[in-house]
């Protein structure tokens, strides 16, 4: 059983420098109230891994242009402008990885993989530098496994043992970054008594969630 | 249908695209020119579309007032779901994708050469959206298919060979702009169609690309567009 934190408390434990995954793709199924309690910490030289930028301010956008990320792993950035400038700037790096590769390598570090093996990216320039594969014939690219220290989980319900459901495109990425952080603190819309949620609905067992964050009053 | 000769060119390509279409297919479209593509097929199709972001079965964009932020498109837009949609997590949605589920994509370009090459994904030193899904889609679809305007500032889209990065090492099947419809073979870059009031010598005076031209080249059937 968990007993629910406040937002603050969950940010406090999260240091400088740390990698993060966020969830959300286009700022549908993202954390917002962790991402704009860690902005107002002014969190520093954050490694973020993440499907895409948002927009400087929805999704993961407000770190970005609160000054918090030093590294964005992601596969699109092509509608925040502030990251676009802070990457020219050399203030971030960034790492552009295709988006069902980065889900694969999530899901990879998540499930005790050693990598992916992908004929996404070969004859590009994501091919560059990486090792191949041959199998029955065909090629692959070999692209290791991707963890992060804290995966944080946006969810529709939650309850106190930490099971998850989420809600339609809010989905995305938050079940497989779930099994690929460290400490996982989920960010649930609500929060219900056990047994509500029924074991079928559950798409996150509640075993895999640290912290459960309980909303502002 | 209305008069071709007041036809939009992003009309004009959508019209095109929608008639590569079959019943009971699953489509990716890109954000753009291809999402227009839905507006020209009967729903009695059974065509689901799919997006990254995990919808199978996506409708049209819902009223204002009917929307939720929970249903939204890979362009982060709100949308709606169609009866006997489901919802499937980001790894699943491109197992779709990469695993050969998905009959066909259709996607806008920066350039496409001759040899069926697309780049889409970033000009260096001057705009880097990144690729999104358009690695595994290009790599992974079944069918490919790109549709975008001949030409930007003046310059053709359809070059010998692209300058800019590629978006993946297979070649496309299909490219469609307002101006042509061509196909990359082992050969080279086929003209198998021309836009609707387009001669075959604007096509080649407008395109970068050398083309091969085989026998008369008819024009755009889109009378059979919806």
């Amino acid at each position: 059983m968990h007993l629910a934190i406040t937002t603050e408390e969950a940010v406090a434990m999260i240091p400088d420098g740390a990698r993060v995954m966020l969830s959300g793709f286009m700022g549908v199924g993202t954390p917002d109230g962790l991402v704009r309690a860690l902005a107002a910490a002014g969190k520093k030289d954050l490694t973020m891994i993440v499907n895409d930028a948002a927009r400087p301010d929805t999704g993961v956008g407000p770190l970005v242009t609160a000054g918090c990320v030093r590294k964005f792993i992601g596969s699109h950035i092509g509608v925040n402008p502030v990251l676009q400038e802070k990457m020219h700037a050399g203030e971030i790096e960034v790492e552009l990885v295709p988006q069902g590769t980065l889900v694969e390598r999530i899901r990879a570090a998540g499930m005790g993989l050693g990598g992916v093996l992908t004929p996404t990216g070969l004859g590009t320039l994501v091919a560059e530098g990486k090792p191949t594969v041959e199998v029955e014939g065909k090629t692959y690219l070999l692209e290791p496994p991707l963890r992060a220290d804290f995966a944080l989980i946006a969810a529709r319900s939650c309850d106190y043992v930490g099971n998850l459901t989420y809600m339609l495109s809010a989905t995305n990425f938050n079940p497989i970054m779930a099994l690929a952080g460290e400490v996982v603190i989920a960010e649930p819309e609500e929060i219900v008594p056990v047994g509500v949620i029924p074991p079928d609905a559950v798409k996150t067992p509640g075993v895999l969630v640290d912290h459960v964050i309980k909303r502002a009053a | 249908m209305k008069d071709i000769q007041i036809m939009d060119p992003k009309e004009i390509i959508a019209r095109r695209v929608s008639l590569e279409i079959r019943p009971k297919m699953l489509v990716n479209l890109g954000i753009g020119i291809p999402t227009l593509v839905s507006d020209h097929l009967d729903e009695s199709m059974g065509v689901f579309f799919q997006s990254e972001n995990g919808v199978v079965g996506l409708g049209h964009r819902p009223p204002e007032g009917m929307t939720d932020r929970h249903l939204t498109d890979a362009g982060g837009s709100f949308t709606s779901a169609v009866p006997g949609a489901s919802i499937i997590d980001s790894a699943f949605s491109f197992g779709l994708i990469r695993g050969g589920h998905l009959d066909l994509t259709v996607l806008g370009g920066l350039q496409v050469d001759a040899q069926g090459h697309l780049a889409n994904w970033m000009i260096p030193g001057v705009f880097v959206p990144g690729m999104g899904g358009a690695m595994d889609l290009v790599t992974g679809a079944k069918k490919v298919i790109v549709a975008m305007i001949h030409s930007a500032k003046g310059k053709s889209k359809i070059v010998q060979e692209c300058n800019l990065p590629v978006t993946s090492q297979r070649r496309v099947d299909l490219i469609v702009t307002e101006k042509a419809v061509m196909q990359p073979r082992d050969d080279g870059l086929h003209l198998l169609e021309t836009g609707p009031g387009i001669s075959v010598a604007e096509v080649v005076a407008d395109t970068t690309a050398q083309l091969i031209i085989e026998g008369d080249i008819p024009e755009m059937d889109l009378s059979r567009t919806t």
